[in-house]
């Protein structure tokens, strides 16, 4: 299961080499990798029915810290989704992008996209699933921006990623908080475990974290603008985000929590509110646009809000519901939009309302884009029909609002039905559009995968029993979290979702033979909302978020020294005051009897010249007051038992007075540059910074932690290191490395010195 | 001892801290000074301080005689003068230069990265 998960990225670090290899057939030979995935998560199929299957991989056992799989009927549907479509994804891409120049970078990301995607799917750590999510952002990221150099997709694709990103902050929080509900990071555990967890103090606040991660990321109302944007990506990561990936994470991730999560009230409301607006929304913008991936994308949008809220319904009826129509759009969108790419691939448009009669010239693509559609519309007898006529009827009885959540079915089954007719009659049938190029066929392996899926989504529709016994038990377990016992079949009789659904049907069938006169209105309806919809207010953030950078890069790197010290100053001395204050407390002591009148002097001495250091105006005054403190300083040395200190001191402090009078009097005299504010403002931060540190160095003067290490230097330093003078035997002998490195720095100051003198200024007035 | 000189440290950090807040680049070096200096008498202060008594060995004895001064501290402060004599020669020489280069010692002119 590992290498299974990770294939994907293996495979994409050699893609470059087999790009030489196999120069055209790329996309065939790359598929087999997610063919020969499927075949082997099939093999898992028997096995959950009898239940999860948790596969354990050791990661970090020193810390107990293991790379687990969770193999359930939900996680496998994914699996199989994901690697299924994608398998013809890959072909498919191989030959829409034949010949591009980039194509396998494109495969490269691809396959690490898809990788990641498994991975989010079959984690049972919670951990794990975060990084994968993460990377399916990132990845996904790459692949819409993939046309770099055009400006619209890198827009796009930064949209895109700042929503889900952002959702992934919120994400990470709610996966924290639910780890601290339930103390465990084991999806399997918490699932099993079976804790009341809605009536933990954080269960608001963790259904409303993962919930913002899970709605970003799949789409829904108020986020829903990116992914329509998302289509600036080729056509083939389109049709394969849409169809089993990416946006279907925040689904997967809802329905895999549903189990822990959904006993709380407060999170089937959420779901139902927000999945039933965003499944209007998505129904309304599709039925509205011309451009026919955009068509395509809002019909996404309707159906990932479908799917929210029939985790909220969270009926065995609504989980059945769930997975089916999950299933059916998953092999009608992937199908939709490999034809639209083959469309717009053919005939060089993508607006719908210049395309018709297709059909003569692309029969193949006429005949499979009908059956999707029918799937898309749900009508029998495909797939999607069942899928639709259980959607309904687990409205009807849900729990809560049923009636206003079967109104709002209704209302976007019907622009679905529209929908589906512009994908599939308005471009195939009809009088011949204008079209930029003369259409034709498109080739065999653009075919394919829209056809195979058409296929399987025919087959489920006409004998339901398989998919049923094979997956969907098991998978309507998981969501439900415990054995739901269903049979699915395309006729039940006359009921009143089938009388919905002719409803429907037939309003839809008006609606769309009306398209052409009332689609500039809705145009323009959409046009007048998109100035105070969510994704102008995602650009107000924007700005906003420039503005702000912009402002605090002038007031922090304003470039001023002063401005930096002082902030320096301050925070440091600041934390370490408050620490102090906190810790410790103030005690200003003062032990004035050991002092002798001598010393008090020295004390005085260094005082008055730092003081005068500080506060003459003149630069001569400054400099030898400047050495006086250096000699109080060596004095100060030598009173007290450290003689070869008090020589250095008084060698350094001589050199030092020289090299500031030789250099220090080329530059300019003092002069005032700074106003009294400033001063003033200096001053104070100067003498909180003295304050602290005459406190701090009272403090340690107080309290003594440690045991002086010395001891050891004292003890040894004539037995092993023959030398009399303990201070010069720890800098040659015991610390001698330190001492070179000191050697190392005064050479390269030196050398900087020289060279900085050598290196006249002329060289600045030539030309 | 150590109080009072915790006071004076206290004082010399201060002015050293203020000379450094200045725009004029020759005051900025003269609080880089005292800085050093002051930092040195602070790890001197507070290992404790002991009177005439330097940790020296007398002739053919094992060990000094009696309690010595720290000398741990004492070898920091003495690596700790030389660098600090090292960064203020680089620093006054780069001050220098950057004067005949700029042609102005206020550092709230310098900072652009064109000039």
């Amino acid at each position: 299961m590992l290498l299974a998960v990770l294939s994907g990225f293996l495979l994409a670090i050699v893609v470059p080499l087999l790009h030489r290899v196999a120069g055209k057939y790329i996309g065939w030979l790359l598929a087999l990798l997610p063919a020969s995935l499927v075949a082997y998560f099939s093999t898992f199929l028997s096995q959950v029915q009898g239940g999860p299957l948790l596969l354990e991989y050791q990661w970090l056992p020193g810390l107990g810290i293991s790379l687990n799989f969770l193999v359930d009927g939900l996680s496998l549907t994914f699996a199989l989704l994901i690697s299924g479509i994608g398998t013809f994804i890959l072909i498919y891409a191989g030959s829409y992008l034949a010949g591009h120049k980039y194509l396998a970078r494109f495969f490269v990301i691809m396959l690490a996209f898809m990788a990641s995607m498994l991975g989010l799917v079959l984690s049972d750590n919670l951990i794990t699933l975060f990084v994968f999510w993460e990377l399916t952002s990132i990845t996904s990221y790459m692949l819409i921006g993939f046309n770099h150099e055009d400006l619209e997709a890198r827009k796009c694709a930064l949209q895109g990623l700042f929503v889900t990103v952002a959702g992934g902050m919120a994400l990470m929080a709610g996966l924290i908080l639910l780890t601290i509900m339930t103390g465990s990071y084991s999806i399997s555990a918490i699932l099993a475990s079976g804790d009341p967890i809605h009536q933990h103090a954080f269960y608001t606040a963790a259904v409303l974290c993962l919930l913002a991660g899970a709605f970003t990321k799949s789409a829904q109302v108020p986020f829903h603008f990116w992914l329509p944007n998302a289509m600036a990506a080729p056509t083939p990561v389109s049709a394969f985000l849409h169809s089993a990936t990416m946006v279907k994470a925040g689904i997967y991730l809802m329905a895999r929590l549903n189990p822990a999560l959904g006993e709380g009230e407060f999170w089937s409301m959420m779901l139902m509110g927000f999945g039933a607006a965003t499944m209007l929304t998505g129904a309304w913008f599709a039925f509205s646009s011309t451009g026919i991936k955009k068509v395509l994308a809002y019909s996404t949008v309707m159906a990932l809000g479908t799917l929210t809220m029939l985790i909220g319904v969270g009926t065995e009826l609504a989980m059945t519901a769930f997975i089916c129509f999950l299933i059916a759009h998953s092999l009608y969108k992937g199908a939709l939009f490999m034809l639209a790419g083959a469309l717009d691939h053919e005939t060089g448009t993508k607006d719908i309302s210049r395309m018709g009669g297709l059909r003569k010239a692309m029969p193949v693509t006429a005949t499979i884009a009908v059956f999707a559609a029918l799937s898309l519309a749900g009508l029998p007898p495909l797939f999607g029909f069942i899928a639709k006529e259980l959607m309904l009827e687990s409205l009807l009885d849900a729990p809560l609002w049923s009636n206003l959540l079967v109104m709002a079915a209704v209302a976007s089954a019907i622009l679905i039905v529209g929908v589906a007719g512009l994908v599939a009659i308005k471009p195939f049938f009809g009088t011949p559009g204008d079209t930029p190029k003369t259409p034709h066929e498109a080739p065999f392996g653009m075919l394919i995968g829209p056809a195979v899926l058409t296929i399987i989504a025919l087959a489920f529709g006409l004998m339901p029993f398989l998919p049923e016994n094979a997956l969907l038990k098991a998978a309507v377990a998981s969501v439900y979290g415990a054995p739901v016992d269903f049979h699915l079949a395309l006729w039940h009789g006359i009921n009143a979702p089938l009388l919905l659904s002719a409803v429907s049907l037939i309003v839809g069938l008006l609606l769309f033979r009306a398209w052409p006169r009332i689609q500039p209105t809705l145009n323009a309806i959409n046009y007048a909302g998109s100035r105070v919809g969510p994704e102008a207010g995602y650009f107000k953030i924007m700005e906003w978020i420039t503005v702000v950078a912009s402002w605090q890069t002038r007031m922090l790197q304003n470039g001023v020294l002063g401005i930096y010290m002082l902030v320096l100053v301050a925070v440091t001395f600041g934390l370490a005051g408050y620490t102090m204050l906190d810790k410790y407390g103030v005690h200003f002591t003062l032990n004035l009897a050991d002092s002798h009148f001598y010393e008090w002097g020295i004390a005085l001495l260094l005082v008055a010249s730092a003081v005068f250091a500080s506060s003459t105006h003149s630069r001569l005054g400054s400099v030898a007051s400047m050495g006086v403190l250096g000699f109080g300083v060596a004095l100060t040395f030598i009173l007290f038992s450290a003689p070869d200190l008090g020589i250095t001191q008084l060698l350094v402090e001589t050199l030092t007075v020289i090299l500031l009078v030789l250099v220090l009097f080329k530059l300019p005299e003092f002069v005032n540059l700074s106003t009294p504010f400033q001063r003033y403002r200096d001053l104070a931060v100067s003498v909180f910074a003295g304050i602290t540190i005459t406190l701090m160095m009272l403090a340690v003067l107080d309290i003594q932690y440690f045991e002086t290490i010395s001891t050891y230097y004292v003890e040894n330093s004539a037995p092993l290191a023959y030398g009399r003078n303990i201070v010069n035997v720890i800098l040659v002998d015991f610390r001698a490395l330190d001492t070179l490195g000191e050697i190392f720095v005064l050479s390269l100051a030196a050398l900087g010195v020289l060279s900085m003198l050598k290196l006249k200024a002329e060289d600045q007035h030539k030309p | 001892m150590e109080s009072l000189m915790a006071y004076v440290v206290g004082i010399m950090f201060t002015a050293a801290f203020y000379m450094m807040l200045r725009r004029s680049i020759v005051k900025l070096v003269i609080g880089l000074m005292m800085l050093s200096n002051a930092a040195n008498l602070l790890i001197f202060v507070v290992a404790g301080m002991t009177r005439g008594a330097p940790p020296l060995i007398p002739d053919g004895a094992s060990g000094p005689v009696g309690i010595v001064a720290d000398p741990l501290p004492q070898a920091l402060i003495l690596t700790a003068i030389v660098i600090a004599f090292g960064v203020l020669a680089f620093a006054v020489v780069l001050i220098r230069r950057a004067y005949e280069v700029v042609g102005t010692d206020d550092l709230d002119q310098m900072k652009d990265t064109d000039t």
